[in-house]
């Protein structure tokens, strides 16, 4: 599937939610049960800066598509990093780099979220573009 | 007895609904609500008497003016200050307290001289004595506290030597609640001949202040946390100290005479307030005593510890969860952690159910640091805030720990 089949497949999900409980419940849900994050790269250099919890990504190339690997300390945020995962893992990174990730928007998540964890979630946007734009630049060479 | 719903009553931002629920503002530390009269004032000063404050001769500089000065003379008598010219208007608590770094650190710190904090400081009690230490090649020593969160006198007396120049102590720790004995810190430091600052921020807002009665050299604290403007503090310091300290800016308002070959500069207070102040907050800050005067601060003192106390039952039994700030002597501060639960997941979560905590590090990472902590959540309760509000976040917070689990 494409970035914004899977968006809109999220967004979908999501509108059958009635309440705000019954969102969070799934972010949760989400959250614990990402899959494991590599110990290995649990270092400084994959912590995202600019969020109020602690967020770990680690990018990896596999036959030209780039697949992300996410943790954090807060259950909601993991669930969230959950979202991003499974819209642009698996995805070729010039696709990621350029995705309009409009799903945001559309579930509500900023207002699940006050501005000062939207700034959170921005980096979190920001860093995951960026692997895939080095990895783009990567593959022009 | 305080009539809280009267209360409650002059406080229009506490009536809205978050997320579809009634607000509950437990974020007290960190600023509180402003009172009707606090908003009234703000408004009078700007539709009836802005002007620019001194040296104005026509009839809304007059009145500008004496509104600022009676501000001046309302702070003073708040904390019970000699004079009125010992008591600066600043932007708030950490400018007052880089104003004394950056006045009395320049002129009376220099190498090899010590300062001492505690582990319990704000961020703005330890950076600009950093800074000051690292320009100046001075000695920033660290005051040890207990596993409740107390100092430890005896490790401090330690620290003291003929070297110690300033001890910066804060009153009320934000972070913990812990309420600091500052008398007797003080009285050591003096021992030493050294001066001594308290960041009373988070101090001013629960108990009555007397800075004679302490006998510091410095104290500082904002308005916003005493139900005042945001943008104007507080720095009382004795008249000796103030006197021998260089200006902090340069500018208008703090000057004599001004020609290119020397300035003189003006006398306290004004020496340490070049430019225009902020006046309408400072006009409206007298408002915000006179609120916490009208209740009284021993009845507000003794409501917020009734919370406390209520707060602290009632989350004994939250499963996983622990108190971070047990001292003996504590303000309405309810720090706390959850086992297998991130504070900020804590926080969005009493969030979405109209609850205001804040979640962090709280400005004070080597106190976290020193828990072995990244953050807490933290409930910090004010005198508008009730047994019932206490009830409803214990329910909810044990609805957010099982929905967690």
């Amino acid at each position: 599937m494409s970035i914004q089949q899977i968006q809109d497949e999220i967004v979908e999900e999501f509108a059958l939610f009635e309440s705000k409980d019954d969102k969070y419940n799934y972010i949760i849900e989400l959250g614990k049960h990402l899959a494991a994050y590599p110990e290995a790269h649990r270092t400084p250099d994959k912590l995202i800066k600019g969020c109020q919890s602690q967020v770990w990504v680690h990018p990896e190339m596999h036959n030209g598509l780039v697949h992300f690997h996410g943790d954090s300390d807060s259950i909601l945020v993991k669930g969230l990093v959950g979202l991003m995962i499974r819209t642009l893992s698996g995805q070729p990174p010039a696709q990621v780099a350029e995705a309009d990730l409009y799903f945001v928007d559309r579930i509500g998540m900023k207002q699940m979220l006050s501005m000062n964890r939207a700034n959170g979630l921005a980096a979190m946007i920001k860093q995951l573009k960026l692997y895939a734009l080095a990895y783009t630049m990567q593959a022009a060479e | 007895m305080l009539d809280l719903e009267k209360i409650r009553a002059e406080f229009p931002i506490l009536q809205q609904k978050i997320q579809g629920k009634p607000l509950i503002y437990f974020d007290n530390a960190a600023t509180s609500q402003k009172p009707r009269q606090v908003l009234d004032a703000l408004q009078q000063y700007y539709t009836s008497m802005n002007a620019n404050v001194h040296r104005g001769i026509h009839t809304l500089a007059e009145r500008a003016t004496a509104a600022f000065e009676e501000t001046r003379e309302a702070v003073r008598a708040f904390i019970n200050a000699p004079s009125a010219e010992q008591v600066i208007f600043t932007r708030g608590t950490t400018e007052s307290i880089n104003l004394v770094a950056g006045s009395f650190g320049r002129k009376f710190i220099g190498p090899g001289d010590e300062i001492i904090v505690t582990t319990m400081e704000h961020h703005s009690n330890i950076v600009p004595w950093q800074m000051l230490c690292e320009e100046k090649g001075a000695v920033l020593k660290v005051i040890p506290i207990n596993d409740a969160g107390e100092l430890l006198l005896d490790e401090y007396e330690k620290l003291l030597s003929e070297r110690t120049k300033l001890v910066a102590v804060v009153h009320v720790s934000n972070a913990l609640g812990s309420v600091n004995p500052v008398a007797e810190v003080v009285r050591l430091a003096h021992q030493v001949g050294a001066r001594v600052l308290v960041d009373g921020a988070q101090a001013a807002p629960h108990y009555q202040i007397d800075v004679q009665a302490l006998d510091v050299d410095f104290y500082a604290f904002s308005g916003h946390k005493v139900y005042g403007p945001t943008g104007i503090g507080i720095l009382y310091g004795k008249l000796d100290v103030l006197e021998a300290m260089p200006p902090y800016l340069g500018g208008g308002e703090m000057i004599k005479e001004v020609t290119f070959a020397k300035t003189t500069y003006n006398e306290l207070p004004y020496k340490f307030e070049a430019g225009t102040p902020n006046i309408a907050d400072a006009v409206a800050l007298k408002e915000a005593l006179a609120f916490v005067n009208q209740l009284g601060q021993n009845q507000i003192a003794a409501h917020e510890n009734a919370l406390l106390a209520h707060a602290t039952q009632a989350v004994a039994d939250v499963p996983g969860l622990r108190l971070v700030g047990t001292a003996q002597h504590k303000a309405s501060v309810l720090s706390f952690v959850v086992d297998g639960l991130s504070a900020l997941d804590i926080g969005m979560l009493l969030d979405a159910q109209g609850i205001a905590v804040r979640t962090g590090n709280h400005c004070a990472m080597p106190l976290m640091q020193r828990f072995g902590l990244t953050g807490t959540a933290r409930a910090s309760f004010a005198v508008y805030n009730t047994l019932e509000e206490v009830d409803s976040f214990v329910a909810q917070l044990r609805r957010v720990v099982k929905m967690m689990n």
